[in-house]
């Protein structure tokens, strides 16, 4: 690789605006669900096994505190990447772009998250 | 120009378009089983199973999987590229997280199949 290529400017000293919390979080819940595959690959895996493994999923789901916990967990990371991913596609088209607009969206992804986290939780307890 | 060979398809822009597509559909899917959850909170594993043995869902997951497997290597492919700046830790990484998704996808593709 050319060594002419920019160099990244140290992360940790900046003050970080609302919009690129979005963005490190966005990537961060990213991977939150790709480590999460594992336990939703099994799950599913389980629950196309047969009738016993479908109650076993069941069960996992309804009384088992830690895989409930990461359901919520999961089901969070997703709100959170789907509300920041659709706020991706509509600045894709234009919007949202201006210093205060760019704003009110991230407060907007932030005001959706809190809502669907607190409906994953209620869902799953 | 900058030009990988790590990308997925070997241009920013091609990439670019992949990520969204691919995330429109996972939206559209990720709707579709919590709404079908939703309405559905007494579902039993016959009517679990006859919604997966379905060809129209087969194909809808299907389109799932493959671009799980496409939006998550260029999302990790991105992230790699941005924060690991050493090449044999990138690439480890990069081989790693291809390994995953190629296991979930024939993973995927047996539970579809196979019932």
């Amino acid at each position: 690789m050319s060594d002419k290529r920019p160099v990244n400017l140290d992360l940790g000293t900046f003050k970080h605006p609302l919009v690129s919390v979005i963005s490190i979080s966005h990537r961060i819940s990213g991977v939150v669900l790709f480590v999460g595959l594992v336990f939703l690959f099994n799950l599913f895996d389980m629950s196309l096994e047969g009738e016993l493994g479908f109650a076993s999923a069941q069960t996992l789901l309804l009384e088992h505190s830690l895989a409930q916990f990461v359901t919520w967990g999961l089901l969070t990371a997703l709100g959170f990447h789907f509300s920041a991913g659709m706020k991706h596609l509509v600045m894709d088209f234009g919007h949202g772009e201006e210093l205060e607009s760019a704003n009110n969206a991230a407060k907007f992804v932030i005001v959706s998250t809190v809502v669907l986290a607190i409906l994953a939780g209620v869902w799953v307890w | 120009m900058v030009t990988t060979i790590t990308s997925y398809g070997r241009s920013g822009l091609a990439d670019w378009l992949v990520q969204r597509v691919s995330a429109v559909i996972l939206a559209v899917y990720s709707i579709f089983m919590v709404v079908y959850l939703l309405l559905n909170p007494q579902v039993d594993f016959a009517q679990w199973q006859t919604l997966f043995n379905g060809t129209s869902m087969r194909i809808f997951s299907l389109m799932a999987l493959l671009s799980l497997g496409a939006h998550c290597w260029i999302g990790l492919w991105s992230i790699s590229t941005d924060y690991l700046k050493h090449f044999a830790v990138r690439f480890a990484f990069q081989m790693l997280v291809g390994l995953l998704m190629f296991i979930y996808t024939i993973w995927g593709v047996q539970l579809l199949w196979g019932l």
